[in-house]
């Protein structure tokens, strides 16, 4: 497994979280996205652990285009990630924003 | 989500429950953000998820307190490791204490998480020893069988403990799965690759024909939610009798009739042709309602 932490900016979600939410299901080429009230506002925390080596610069690429794309900060992301792919990976964020904004 | 037209096969075991119990009466133990996963896994750097592959609670169904269990098929094949198999045994401790009308294990598990030998082994037995004090003592629990991985292993036979096993055709129960059959007695006992023939042998339709499975119903969440729902009512009117000796001796003489007079069967269709059914090799294109019909049932 490999595993690290990102800390983005990106702009402050509009409205507080009330509680978690879990997206997907650790299945090969799929990935789990848990969301959590994160510790500032205007930085978006996320933990990726993969099942995947070597791809980091490719995380990190899929995840500055997540937080830039959503106003996503003050949240946490948790990531457990049996290989998905970039595109996977982006739509999965894509539902968990949808998920905790809704 | 209403689950109208969701497909429990396909579902993931967060919209199975979502769908089968009364909207926003579910309420998670042990949820996924106090992040209690495997410690196995963790060792053997293999992928976690936050809840070890299986979603407990508490929610409503019609109106009725119940206790839900959730296995997601999809997260190594359903199978029961040390917190998996903890998080459904202590569910059924709790329905000791709370003695809701019911406690539903949505199955849909390959066994024992191989990774975790002994505890997972360990934690079968206590999940199998707990359905049977919970059903002692006047609870009923449902199986309810519908997705990917069927109830296989360690988790056939706990569903076989409980008092009713809904099935879907799709769904799948048995004790060795077919690829273990064929692995350990050749491909001439058992083609797992012949899907059909898996299917005929391990699906809804042979299970209910057996008796193994006291509801078949279409792979609908809507549909198991039904299924679970009546059986709640009729277990609220007629309550669980406790399992007496002499019924025992009676299931156990049935069994070994049953098992004498198929000993010989190679395939589904003998037996459906031994349950009277005109055609045979045309079950398995039978909808629910014209199969349920064939077997006496209205519902």
């Amino acid at each position: 497994m490999e595993q690290f932490t990102l800390t983005l900016p990106s702009s402050p979600l509009p409205q507080d979280i009330v509680r978690a939410a879990i997206c997907g299901v650790v299945s090969s080429g799929n990935l789990e996205v848990l969301v959590e009230p994160g510790a500032t506002r205007d930085a978006c925390e996320i933990v990726v652990n993969t099942s995947a080596h070597g791809f980091r610069d490719i995380w990190e690429a899929v995840l500055k285009d997540f937080a830039a794309r959503h106003d996503v900060g003050g949240l946490r992301l948790s990531i457990n990630d049996a290989g998905a792919t970039p595109a996977v990976v982006s739509l999965r964020l894509d539902q968990a924003f949808e998920t905790c904004a809704a | 989500m209403n689950g109208r037209r969701i497909s429990y096969f396909e579902a993931s075991a967060r919209m199975r429950l979502s769908g089968l119990v009364d909207a926003d009466s579910f309420s998670e133990f042990c949820p996924p953000e106090l992040r209690q996963t495997s410690p196995h896994l963790a060792q053997l750097g293999a992928p976690q998820a936050f809840d070890d592959g299986v979603v407990v609670g508490r929610a409503k169904l019609a109106g009725h307190a119940v206790l839900v269990a959730a296995q997601e098929g999809r997260f190594i094949g359903g199978s029961v490791g040390e917190v998996h198999g903890a998080k459904i045994r202590g569910l059924l401790d709790k329905a000791l204490v709370k003695r809701p009308a019911a406690v539903l294990l949505l199955a849909d598990s390959g066994g024992v998480r191989l990774h975790e030998a002994n505890a997972g082994l360990i934690a079968i037995s206590e999940i199998m020893r707990a359905v049977l004090r919970v059903q002692a003592a006047g609870i009923p629990v449902f199986a309810l069988v519908g997705g990917s991985c069927g109830a296989f292993g360690g988790m056939g036979i706990v569903t076989r403990l409980c008092a009713e096993v809904v099935m879907s055709e799709q769904g799948r129960l048995g004790l060795s799965g077919p690829e273990v059959i064929e692995t350990v007695r050749g491909v001439e006992e058992f083609d797992s690759r012949d899907r059909a023939l898996v299917w005929r042998v391990t699906g809804g339709k042979l299970r209910r024909t057996l008796g193994e499975a006291t509801r078949l119903v279409d792979d609908l969440i809507p549909a198991f939610r039904a299924a679970a729902a009546d059986l709640i009512a009729r277990y609220q009117a007629h309550p669980l009798a406790p399992a007496s000796l002499v019924a025992l001796l009676d299931e156990q003489a049935r069994l070994a009739a049953r098992s004498e007079r198929f000993a010989g069967a190679r395939d589904g269709r003998e037996i459906w042709q031994a349950a009277g059914f005109a055609d045979a090799s045309r079950v398995p294109e039978l909808s629910v309602a014209e199969f349920n019909l064939h077997l006496g049932e209205t519902s």
